[in-house]
């Protein structure tokens, strides 16, 4: 570690594993009551449990970012951060919001948590991954202030790198679009048009500038390839994602009452969308292969290629499954939409958190050489415990997506909705299976933290 | 393919494509906002439709529930509820979803569970008129049948 402040992403690293546990634990629940309608009601009802999952992922992978940021900034500017202390505080006041709203989620009737929290003021619960009360919407906006502040102040006295500046972008787009957050207009198809500035360009343009930078950020340091090349790829991945990411936004406007015009310019843009994912995949690869140096912590290296493939093919190969406007008239709003889901999340914003985690903690624990080889070893085989897990389960939810378009929506023959999801209960009970092989592999994953260095 | 490009092409291509990509994004923003009351039939939201998508938040039915295809996949798509359970009949409609929202939750043994929101029927009736108007919007022809 060449600088003291870098330390502070410590605890950032930490909360993000915790939260991830907690996240999948809801995911497990959520998959028994898919099939076991009494399972857990009506103590916590099948919303509440799923606003605990996505809201954990949500904030899981803000303070990865943070982490990930605050780790990287002072060694690319080459200046301590500006406010370590700062970094600190914002950390506690995340944290205690974070807490505070999922034990509001649990033990407050979601109803009665809208009178609660000011709802009635300024309306802007209940919609699908913005449940947040206005409290705690309002703490993310100050907490990503403050990160954008402490960011942009230590970039402003450093040293300024491709990597700084692709970030810092990424990093304002953030903080810009979650601001449509609190724009609820009365008519629900303006409502769900501008709901998708959030979560649309957040992950498929502003977050994808923050992934990409903190891709290349492991790439130069095991592979001590030299930086030029680094830029010259990460500026062309960008590329990539502003021109088909930001138009992409149309893949959204189908079938919801936005104009036909969409329909073409969505189904072509975001048949771009891939493009970028797969360049991710070729600069890892390409970069592993000439590298410079043999850094000790292999587990680096194999993280930065397993999320580059992952992404491209949870977001790049399922995501371009349904993108085409024709298709995605049958399966809009299917499981396949959930498979799709669950793996591009986890391929690129989980896994690129793994990234810069199985990079930086070692070195932040003492250990500037990465973990001992049986840790490393024991970190590899939760690798692809997780992998094959999230793996089976995005197939097991896509072959539902299958059948449920079967019965519901193509030929003569219709069954409804709940007829059509007991029939695919077999297919869900796989899905919980692989869901557990994920959970254990994250707990085989922390049990390497746990692995005693061999004395030397 | 990647020796051809410089560094310079690259981040010219981000700055251009990008601004560019993001202009006529805007653009068609602000077609879209001019087109979206007419497809949505603004005229006709009333008051009851509006407070019955406060209810509809309010209650975090989206949790649950898809509606015009998004939200959660455990229960039933709601955009074409209103034809599929009232026939495309108000009366028929607003009858049945008293009936409805009073029986939940349904005993059926590990039959996935709709909550009791205990609400009025005056409330009823909004998250009625709200799905009824929402069934109405022009969706490019979507659901593609009755199913959801
Ligand atoms: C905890 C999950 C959950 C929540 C929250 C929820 N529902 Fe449901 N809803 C269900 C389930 C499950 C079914 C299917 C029940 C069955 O068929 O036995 C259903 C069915 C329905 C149906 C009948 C659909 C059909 O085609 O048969 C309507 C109408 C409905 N819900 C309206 C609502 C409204 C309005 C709200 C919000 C106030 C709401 N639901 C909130 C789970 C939920
Ligand atoms: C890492 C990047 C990505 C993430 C995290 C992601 C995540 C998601 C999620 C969570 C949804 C469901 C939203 C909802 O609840 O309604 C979704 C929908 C969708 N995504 Fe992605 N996505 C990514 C990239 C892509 C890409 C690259 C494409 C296209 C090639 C794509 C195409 C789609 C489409 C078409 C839908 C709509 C599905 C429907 O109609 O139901 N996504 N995405
Ligand atoms: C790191 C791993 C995971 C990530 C990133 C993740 C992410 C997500 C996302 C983004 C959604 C919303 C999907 C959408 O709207 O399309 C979701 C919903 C869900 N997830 Fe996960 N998830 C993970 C692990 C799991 C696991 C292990 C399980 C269970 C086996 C699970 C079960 C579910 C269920 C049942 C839903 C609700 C689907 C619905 O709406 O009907 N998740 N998850
Ligand atoms: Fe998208």
């Amino acid at each position: 570690m060449k600088y003291s402040s870098q330390m502070v992403a410590k605890p950032y690293f930490i909360f993000a594993l915790i939260l991830l546990a907690g996240e999948i634990l809801f995911g497990l629940l959520m998959a028994i009551q898919y099939v076991y309608g009494d399972f857990l009601f009506p103590l916590i009802p099948f919303n509440v449990l799923r606003m605990v999952h996505t809201n954990l992922l949500i904030v899981l992978i803000l303070f990865g970012f943070m982490g990930a940021t605050y780790y990287l900034i002072p060694e690319e500017t080459e200046s301590e951060l500006w406010s370590p202390k700062l970094a600190i505080v914002t950390f506690w006041v995340f944290l205690v919001a974070g807490v505070t709203t999922i034990l509001g989620y649990l033990f407050v009737p979601y109803a009665h948590l809208t009178e609660l929290t000011f709802n009635n003021l300024l309306p802007t619960m209940g919609r699908e991954f913005l449940e947040q009360p206005l409290p705690t919407k309002v703490g993310i906006v100050l907490v990503v202030l403050s990160y954008l502040l402490n960011t942009g102040m230590t970039i402003l006295k450093g040293r300024r790198t491709v990597i700084t500046t692709v970030l810092m972008t990424g990093l304002i787009g953030l903080a810009f679009f979650f601001l449509f957050a609190f724009y609820v207009p009365d008519n629900l198809i303006m409502d769900k048009f501008f709901w998708w500035f959030t979560v649309h360009l957040w992950v498929e343009a502003t977050w994808e500038l923050i992934m990409g930078a903190i891709l290349a950020f492991v790439l130069i340091k095991v592979t001590g390839v030299d930086r030029e090349h680094i830029d010259k790829w990460l500026y062309l991945i960008i590329a990539m994602t502003m021109v088909s990411g930001i138009l992409g936004t149309g893949h959204h406007f189908f079938y919801m009452g936005a104009p036909e015009y969409w329909l073409w310019i969505g189904s072509i843009s975001s048949a771009v969308e891939p493009l970028p994912f797969l360049l991710m995949v070729l600069f890892a690869f390409t970069m592993s292969r000439e590298r410079k140096i043999q850094h000790d912590n292999e587990m680096a290296l194999t993280w930065a290629k397993g999320t580059a493939v992952m992404a491209f093919i949870g977001a790049g190969v399922w995501g371009f499954f349904h993108t085409l406007a024709p298709v995605n008239m049958f399966t809009h709003g299917t499981q396949l939409t959930a498979a799709h889901g669950h793996l591009s999340f986890y391929g690129a914003y989980i896994m690129i958190i793994f990234t810069i985690i199985s990079y930086a903690m070692p070195i932040l624990r003492g250990r500037p050489h990465g973990n001992c080889a049986k840790a490393q070893k024991v970190e590899l085989t939760s690798f692809w415990m997780m992998n094959i897990g999230m793996m089976g389960l995005t197939l097991a939810l896509s072959a539902a997506g299958i059948v449920q378009i079967l019965d519901q929506r193509v030929g003569t023959e219709l069954i409804g909705f709940m007829e059509s999801q007991e029939s695919i209960a077999g297919i869900y009970m796989v899905r919980g299976g692989f869901g557990l092989l994920v959970f254990i592999g994250l707990m085989t994953y922390f049990s390497s933290f746990f692995i005693k260095e061999e004395a030397k | 393919m990647t020796e051809r490009i410089t560094k310079s092409m690259a981040k010219n291509i981000y700055y251009g494509g990008g601004i560019f990509a993001l202009m006529i994004f805007i653009a068609l923003t602000f077609d879209t906002v001019q087109q979206i009351p007419e497809r949505s039939n603004e005229v006709d939201m009333t008051p009851s439709v509006v407070a019955g998508k406060k209810l509809w938040e309010d209650n975090n039915c989206v949790g649950c529930h898809t509606l015009i295809g998004e939200g959660a996949y455990y229960a039933p798509e709601l955009m074409n509820v209103f034809q599929r359970r009232g026939g495309s009949d108000e009366a028929v409609f607003k009858a049945y979803m008293k009936g409805w929202m009073a029986v939940q939750p349904i005993e059926i043994p590990n039959r996935r569970k709709m909550p009791q929101f205990n609400l009025t029927d005056n409330q009823v009736d909004n998250l009625s008129d709200f799905l009824i108007w929402t069934s109405k919007v022009d969706a490019n022809e979507w659901p593609p049948t009755i199913e959801g």
